[in-house]
């Protein structure tokens, strides 16, 4: 109904060069809202990640909320860094008070230390069931819950319909949902709104110094639905993402001066 | 028709609900004592204790002079009053209005009771073989009113009954401490030599009043009947129980679902009255053929809430083998608790707790209710020990969590054995080899020693290292133990972000 109306208005003005870029700008938002990124949302209720130096890899320039974001970790060392950077995220969705609810099996999380990355660990409500299948059942009814800030689930498998009942749930309660995939067995498309791969890389300490750095991590956006892929590191400094020039982050060279 | 009162009066009661759970205390003299003033003094005796001169009041370490092989043990007395409670309520069986006399008796208003034991005789015999038979030392007797009674029961014969309209006359061989008075006013009767109630109560009662006060003149009216004495009388509390018996057997599903419905809405509306709310239920089904179906759901915070608790049951109606069909449907909540009165609110926000209570039950009944974990700081070092879980939702930390030490955000629930190289003991290793692959250590530090908490175990200290591998792969490695103490063992913990 819409289109038509719109194609009927296009062809009154079918000279007026500008008014028909108006018209494409208004259907590509109307496109975009269904797909779930609402422009409505107002400034006060938009999370603040301090990921501003990556804003415009993401859609309309806000990191995508109310939607599933998927992470894939090979090693546990990657899981953990995942985790970390999914705990960051974390804080910045949480506030006054609300519960987020971490599904998993053979979770390996330790509470205490999520208090680091921002969180009351209190906060978090933790499920740990056996079985991948029983993961998502519970994600997927948390996701529905609009009482919940976020759910992160950690699993091993999960098809492309699975995820599509996930990204159904949160379209209508617009919690935010992590999908962290441990190990997978196999690589697929999955029906989510971002893909990312977390890698840990060598801290930085100053010069000559002992000791071992903050959390570093190479973040590599490797899809996002009406977003430019990209690839940064980040380190979690004092309770903030903090960007590192590129070369910085890339592992340096054995230095045996930094033994302590 | 006149009423008539019983008083059972149980002296021993606290030693005899201990003798009870311990038989062997009953051949040896045992007493329960307290502190009172800055000593302690003996509260209860019995039998055997008593029979050798110890009676309550006595100072401990006097009684224990006396019989050194004395058994004393410490008085409880809310455990008594409870348990008192539940004899009174047990008393329900001879009378529909039994009441509590603190601190060690029962009032019974038996009237027009003891015609069905026949007659008050055998209905009194039958309440005393009753007590014995509990194990409870128990003197029991019958007047017309309950101050009568409760003389009568104290100071007067075993096991008395006064018939009707002859109260003055039994209560005027008692001594005055029968009429429940206060110490101060029966010190000063002893003083001026009454010693019997006959004594005194043929006194003008303005006489009486100047010297004793209104409260003797209360008592003795009430034991004369010519007051009027109120009794408050023990309620049971009732079940949370709904039945719906079914003029047909229900067959289908909702047939079953329609009877849950009917039945939580009758139960949750009585509960709601109540401000309670039901913490775990269980549906019944009496098959036809006497075989009984049986639903289990629990919830983790009291919900009187029908909508929730139908969504809970309603996951495990497909389980209900209804047969040949279901003549009748039982709802039962065993465990109930104090709801959370819902606060009105004038817009809905975000983040409702009761919401959130909602999707764990549901979560606890499909996939169990131990999988749900909630964790609170505990103030202890040692790694493992410095999180408890709460069942709880409400349940707010105590203590800040804290932040000072760094841990890893991954935690092996067990330390798992590696084989290191390192160059000089107490320096952090330059690698480690874990399931058979080696990683090549770049960055360290440490180490943080943390020792065992002496008051919980004995064991070796643990230093643990944060160490950085080439690839940037941040763990958390410790050394169990000393060296010079043996091969120090080594292991990874856990792995930093």
């Amino acid at each position: 109904m819409i289109l038509l109306s719109l194609v009927t208005n296009i062809y009154f003005f079918e000279d007026m060069e500008g008014i028909k870029k108006e018209i494409i700008e208004s259907l590509r938002e109307k496109i975009m809202i269904m797909e779930g990124f609402k422009s409505g949302m107002m400034e006060m209720e938009r999370p603040d990640f301090g990921l501003q130096e990556m804003a415009h890899a993401f859609p309309r320039g806000v990191f995508p909320t109310g939607a599933v974001h998927e992470f894939t970790s090979p090693t546990a060392a990657c899981a953990t860094a995942s985790n970390g950077f999914i705990s960051g995220l974390l804080s910045g969705l949480i506030k006054h008070g609300m519960f987020c609810l971490w599904v998993s099996t053979k979770r390996s999380l330790f509470p205490l230390a999520l208090k680091t990355y921002g969180i009351e660990p209190h906060q978090v409500i933790f499920v740990d069931v056996k079985r991948d299948k029983d993961v998502l059942w519970v994600m997927e009814q948390g996701l529905k819950c609009d009482a919940l800030a976020a759910v992160v689930a950690e699993l091993g498998e999960v098809s492309f319909a699975e995820s599509q009942r996930l990204q159904l749930a949160v379209e209508k309660s617009h919690v935010t949902g992590f999908l962290h995939r441990r190990r997978p067995r196999r690589q697929q498309a999955l029906a989510c709104v971002a893909r990312w791969r977390i890698r840990p890389v060598a801290s930085r300490v100053p010069e000559g110094m002992p000791g071992v750095g903050h959390p570093t991590w190479e973040v590599e956006l490797e899809k996002i639905r009406n977003g430019k892929p990209g690839k940064w590191y980040i380190e979690w400094r004092r309770g903030e993402f903090t960007f590192l020039p590129a070369a910085q982050g890339i592992p340096a060279a054995l230095k045996r001066e930094h033994y302590a | 028709m006149p009423k008539r009162y019983m008083c059972i009066w149980l002296p021993l009661l606290a030693t005899d609900s201990i003798e009870k759970i311990r038989p062997e205390l009953r051949s040896r003299p045992l007493v329960l004592s307290a502190p009172q003033n800055g000593r302690t003094v003996v509260t209860a005796a019995n039998r055997r204790a008593r029979a050798e001169g110890i009676v309550p009041g006595k100072v401990l370490a006097d009684a224990k002079t006396i019989l050194p092989e004395l058994e004393a043990l410490p008085d409880d007395p809310p455990s008594t009053a409870k348990l008192l409670e539940s004899l009174a309520e047990w008393c329900l069986r001879f009378s529909p209005v039994a009441a509590v006399d603190v601190p060690d008796g029962i009032i019974l208003d038996i009237s027009g009771c003891a015609h069905l034991w026949g007659g008050e005789r055998p209905y009194l015999d039958h309440i005393v073989g009753r007590f014995a038979k509990g194990g409870y030392g128990a003197r029991v007797a019958i007047a017309d009113t309950v101050g009568a009674a409760w003389a009568l029961a104290h100071f007067g014969t075993q096991d008395a009954i006064a018939e009707s309209g002859q109260e003055s006359l039994v209560l005027e061989d008692l001594p005055p401490a029968a009429l429940r008075l206060d110490p101060a006013v029966l010190a000063r009767m002893e003083k001026l030599g009454f010693r019997r109630i006959g004594q005194f109560i043929q006194m003008p009662k303005s006489m009486l009043r100047r010297r004793f006060g209104d409260a003797l003149l209360l008592r003795l009216g009430q034991a004369h009947g010519t007051e009027p004495e109120a009794l408050e009388p023990v309620v049971p509390e009732l079940p949370y129980q709904e039945r719906l018996p079914c003029l047909e057997p229900i067959r289908t599903a909702t047939g079953i679902e329609i009877a849950l419905q009917t039945l939580l809405e009758n139960l949750c509306s009585r509960l709601s009255k109540e401000g309670r709310g039901m913490r775990s239920g269980i549906l019944k089904g009496y098959r036809v053929d006497g075989n009984i179906q049986q639903i289990h759901i629990g919830t983790s915070r009291a919900s009187h809430n029908p909508e929730h608790l139908f969504g809970l049951f309603a996951l495990k109606i497909p389980t209900i083998e209804p047969a040949l069909g279901i003549e009748l449907f039982v709802l039962e909540a065993p465990l109930v608790e104090e709801a959370p009165k819902p606060q009105e609110v004038l817009w809905e926000t975000k983040g409702g707790r009761t919401q959130v209570a909602e999707l764990l039950d549901t979560i606890a009944g499909k996939v169990g209710m131990d999988v749900i974990h909630r964790y609170l700081p505990q103030q202890h070092h040692w790694p493992e020990r410095s999180i408890r879980a709460t069942a709880s939702l409400d349940e707010v930390p105590d203590t800040e969590w804290p932040v000072d030490k760094l841990r890893p955000l991954h935690l092996l629930s067990l330390p798992e054995p590696i084989s290191v190289m390192v160059v000089l003991p107490d320096y952090p290793p330059m690698l480690f080899t874990h399931k058979g692959r080696t990683y090549k250590l770049a960055k360290a530090e440490g180490p943080e020693r943390i020792e065992q908490e002496w008051w919980i175990t004995d064991g070796r200290p643990r230093d643990y290292y944060r160490v950085e591998d080439e690839k940037g792969g941040r763990y958390w490695l410790f050394r169990s133990g000393h060296y010079g103490e043996g091969e120090p063992e080594w292991f990874l913990h856990g792995f930093f972000a």
